[in-house]
């Protein structure tokens, strides 16, 4: 009984718990990491919006009935190659880029080197993302705009985009949230960071404690980017009127 | 003599293509004067909205031609077309105004499409801000405005660039009784004092009394008539009209076949007087077959006998009349012998 118990605590590699915790509280490690973890992610979101934005642009614009149709034959081969890019797994996906991260930055190893795949992987979901916002545009508000005068340019870049403004800041922050933990998952594979500690010392080395320590510090980022993208995205809707809000919040 | 501000000739707008194609449009010729005030009145579905967007182009008609102040519109390049919808006014059911704008900058959106410096925008908006009455709300965004202070905003927004053309889809539609009466009332004094051309889409008849000068009735994609409003809505000549004018459908049904009916009188107005408002109000002669009615301190007591005129709408005018009467009671004389 107490054997197997004691067998149990070190299948937890809890006899190992003072190496970990010294590791942890190394001050190089954790900064570090959380560093590695953001970074890569985060360049990779602005990389993925660059070009997903525009896409995504193309996709409400371009489509029979939009503002500024374009050939079908187009649409078509743009929705599929996004929708193939969308269906391969990430780790896959990552390993196929391989030779495009070579080719870019020299190299298919380490966090920088995962800010490749990472756009690659994230532009086609950004571009779905800016699609599905941007649908919501009041129809009517558009045919006013036409009816002024607007051109398909001038719609997209004051009418559009400015009006579903809290719904694409919304879009960002899923964006940033999912890109954050396909940069988690590369550290299976080369990437570093929070991701590659919980891998490769919380599971091949069996540090539970470092694990779970990697783990609560991407919780708490994620609700820390989640926290930020929700109060900007209040912030910026004016479609909510935060007088009478206020009001009723005294009332109750 | 005015000159024509807005001329639709055979104009047809067709949806589809083939068995499945929606004739939303056909054949459609109407001259609107500048300086009017239009009335487009037709049930829903007639084709009225297809019409004013046929006007600017929103739409673009399958055959025939729109002309706004002498110039072709559907043979305009895009970017000709872009420049001359700046003088044609639109406003709609549901306002379209921009949510994330203040009203401010609702009302400058169309002067930046033209590159007006900022602050020249600033100093028309609030002008414009005054003329609707709504200087308060400089700041306010849409959703904290009602439905009216929102119908404003857009009136404002599209006089920016001072169209000729003012157009209103159901534009008071969406809002109750008074506040209708006063976007209606600005409309007429932005067409008396700026001298704008206005047409007004409805499906109500009381929006076109209340402001139009002409009408013209659409029914299924055609024009079923068109004149001056009083004239169109006093003696519609036609199914459509009628069924317009007399929404409900009553009088028709208590249309007698015989076409004489019994009148009879319980101590209301004496009859004189009413036999004579229905020439005067309602424009009907009657025939008067037989009477046996007394007069009893000036109140009418009694039956009467009339025979009504063959025009149904005619007929149809004089029943809803006599229905609408109190201390009357009408119905179908079949045992009468004149
Ligand atoms: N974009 C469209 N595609 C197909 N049919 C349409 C379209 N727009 C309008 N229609 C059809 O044209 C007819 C007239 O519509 P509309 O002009 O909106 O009527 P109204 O404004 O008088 O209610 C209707 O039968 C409607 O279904
Ligand atoms: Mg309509």
């Amino acid at each position: 009984m107490l054997e197997s118990l004691a067998q149990l605590f070190e299948s937890w590699g809890v006899s190992k718990a003072l190496d970990q915790l010294q590791y942890l509280f190394d001050p190089g490690t954790l900064p570090f990491a959380i560093w590695e973890t953001l970074y890569a992610p985060l360049l990779a979101t602005v990389f993925a919006y660059v070009i997903g934005l525009p896409l995504g642009i193309l996709l409400v614009t371009g489509e029979a009935g939009g503002i500024r149709p374009l050939p079908k034959a187009l649409m078509q081969v743009l929705n599929t190659i996004i929708n193939l890019l969308r269906s391969i797994p990430f780790l896959i996906l990552m390993v196929m880029v391989f030779p495009l991260s070579r080719l870019i930055l020299g190299t298919a190893i380490g966090t920088t080197a995962t800010i490749v795949p990472l756009t690659v992987a994230a532009a086609p979901y950004v571009a779905r993302l800016v699609e599905g916002s941007l649908r919501e545009t009041d129809r009517g508000v558009i045919e006013a705009a036409q009816a002024m005068g607007c051109s398909p340019w001038q719609i997209v870049t004051k009418v559009m985009l400015p009006e579903c403004k809290p719904s694409l800041i919304n879009g960002a922050t899923n964006a940033a949230i999912t890109i954050l933990s396909y940069g988690a998952m590369s550290g299976a594979i080369g990437g570093g960071g929070l991701g590659s500690m919980a891998l490769m010392r919380g599971h091949t080395r069996n540090q539970v404690l470092v694990l779970y320590a990697a783990v609560i510090l991407l919780v708490l980022l994620v609700q820390i980017i989640q926290s930020i993208g929700t109060a900007l995205c209040i912030k910026t809707d004016k479609r909510i009127d935060h007088t009478n809000t206020k009001k009723r919040r005294k009332q109750s | 003599m005015s000159q024509p501000m807005i001329e639709v000739r055979d104009l047809s707008k067709r949806f589809g293509e083939g068995d499945g194609a929606v004739h939303a449009l056909e054949h459609i010729d109407l001259t609107v004067d500048q300086g009017d005030i239009y009335g487009i009145i037709g049930l829903s579905g007639a084709g009225k909205s297809t019409l004013v967007r046929c006007i600017n182009l929103l739409e673009r008609p399958t055959e025939g031609t729109v002309l706004v102040d002498g110039r072709d519109l559907t043979r305009m390049p895009d970017k000709a077309l872009r420049q001359a919808r700046k003088s044609i006014g639109m406003i709609f059911q549901h306002f379209n105004l921009l949510m994330q704008r203040n009203c401010l900058d609702n009302i400058t959106f169309p002067l930046e499409l033209t590159g007006t410096p900022r602050k020249q925008a600033v100093a028309r908006a609030r002008e414009l801000l005054k003329i609707v009455d709504l200087e308060s709300k400089e700041k306010a965004y849409p959703a904290q405005l009602s439905g009216g202070q929102k119908q404003r905003i857009a009136i404002a927004r599209t006089l920016a660039t001072n169209p000729k053309v003012l157009l209103c889809d159901e534009a008071t539609s969406a809002l109750d009784p008074k506040t209708t009466r006063d976007i209606l009332r600005l409309i007429r004094d932005i067409n008396r004092t700026l001298g704008i051309t206005v047409v007004v889409i409805t499906h109500d008849m009381k929006v076109i009394e209340e402001i139009c000068t002409k009408v013209t009735i659409l029914n299924h994609g055609r024009i079923a008539e068109s004149g001056l409003v009083e004239e169109v809505f006093t003696n519609p000549k036609t199914e459509a009209g009628r069924r317009l004018v007399y929404p409900d459908g009553v009088p028709f049904e208590l249309l007698p076949k015989s076409r004489v009916i019994r009148v009879a009188f319980n101590g209301g107005t004496a009859y004189q007087p009413l036999i004579a408002s229905l020439a005067i109000d309602c424009n009907v002669k009657v025939n008067i077959l037989g009477a046996d009615t007394r007069n009893i301190d000036g109140k009418a007591f009694g039956t009467m006998l009339l025979g009504l005129p063959e025009n149904d709408a005619e007929a149809a005018r004089a029943m809803a009349y006599l229905a609408g009467q109190k201390d009357i009671t009408v119905e179908e004389a079949t045992d009468y012998h004149a």
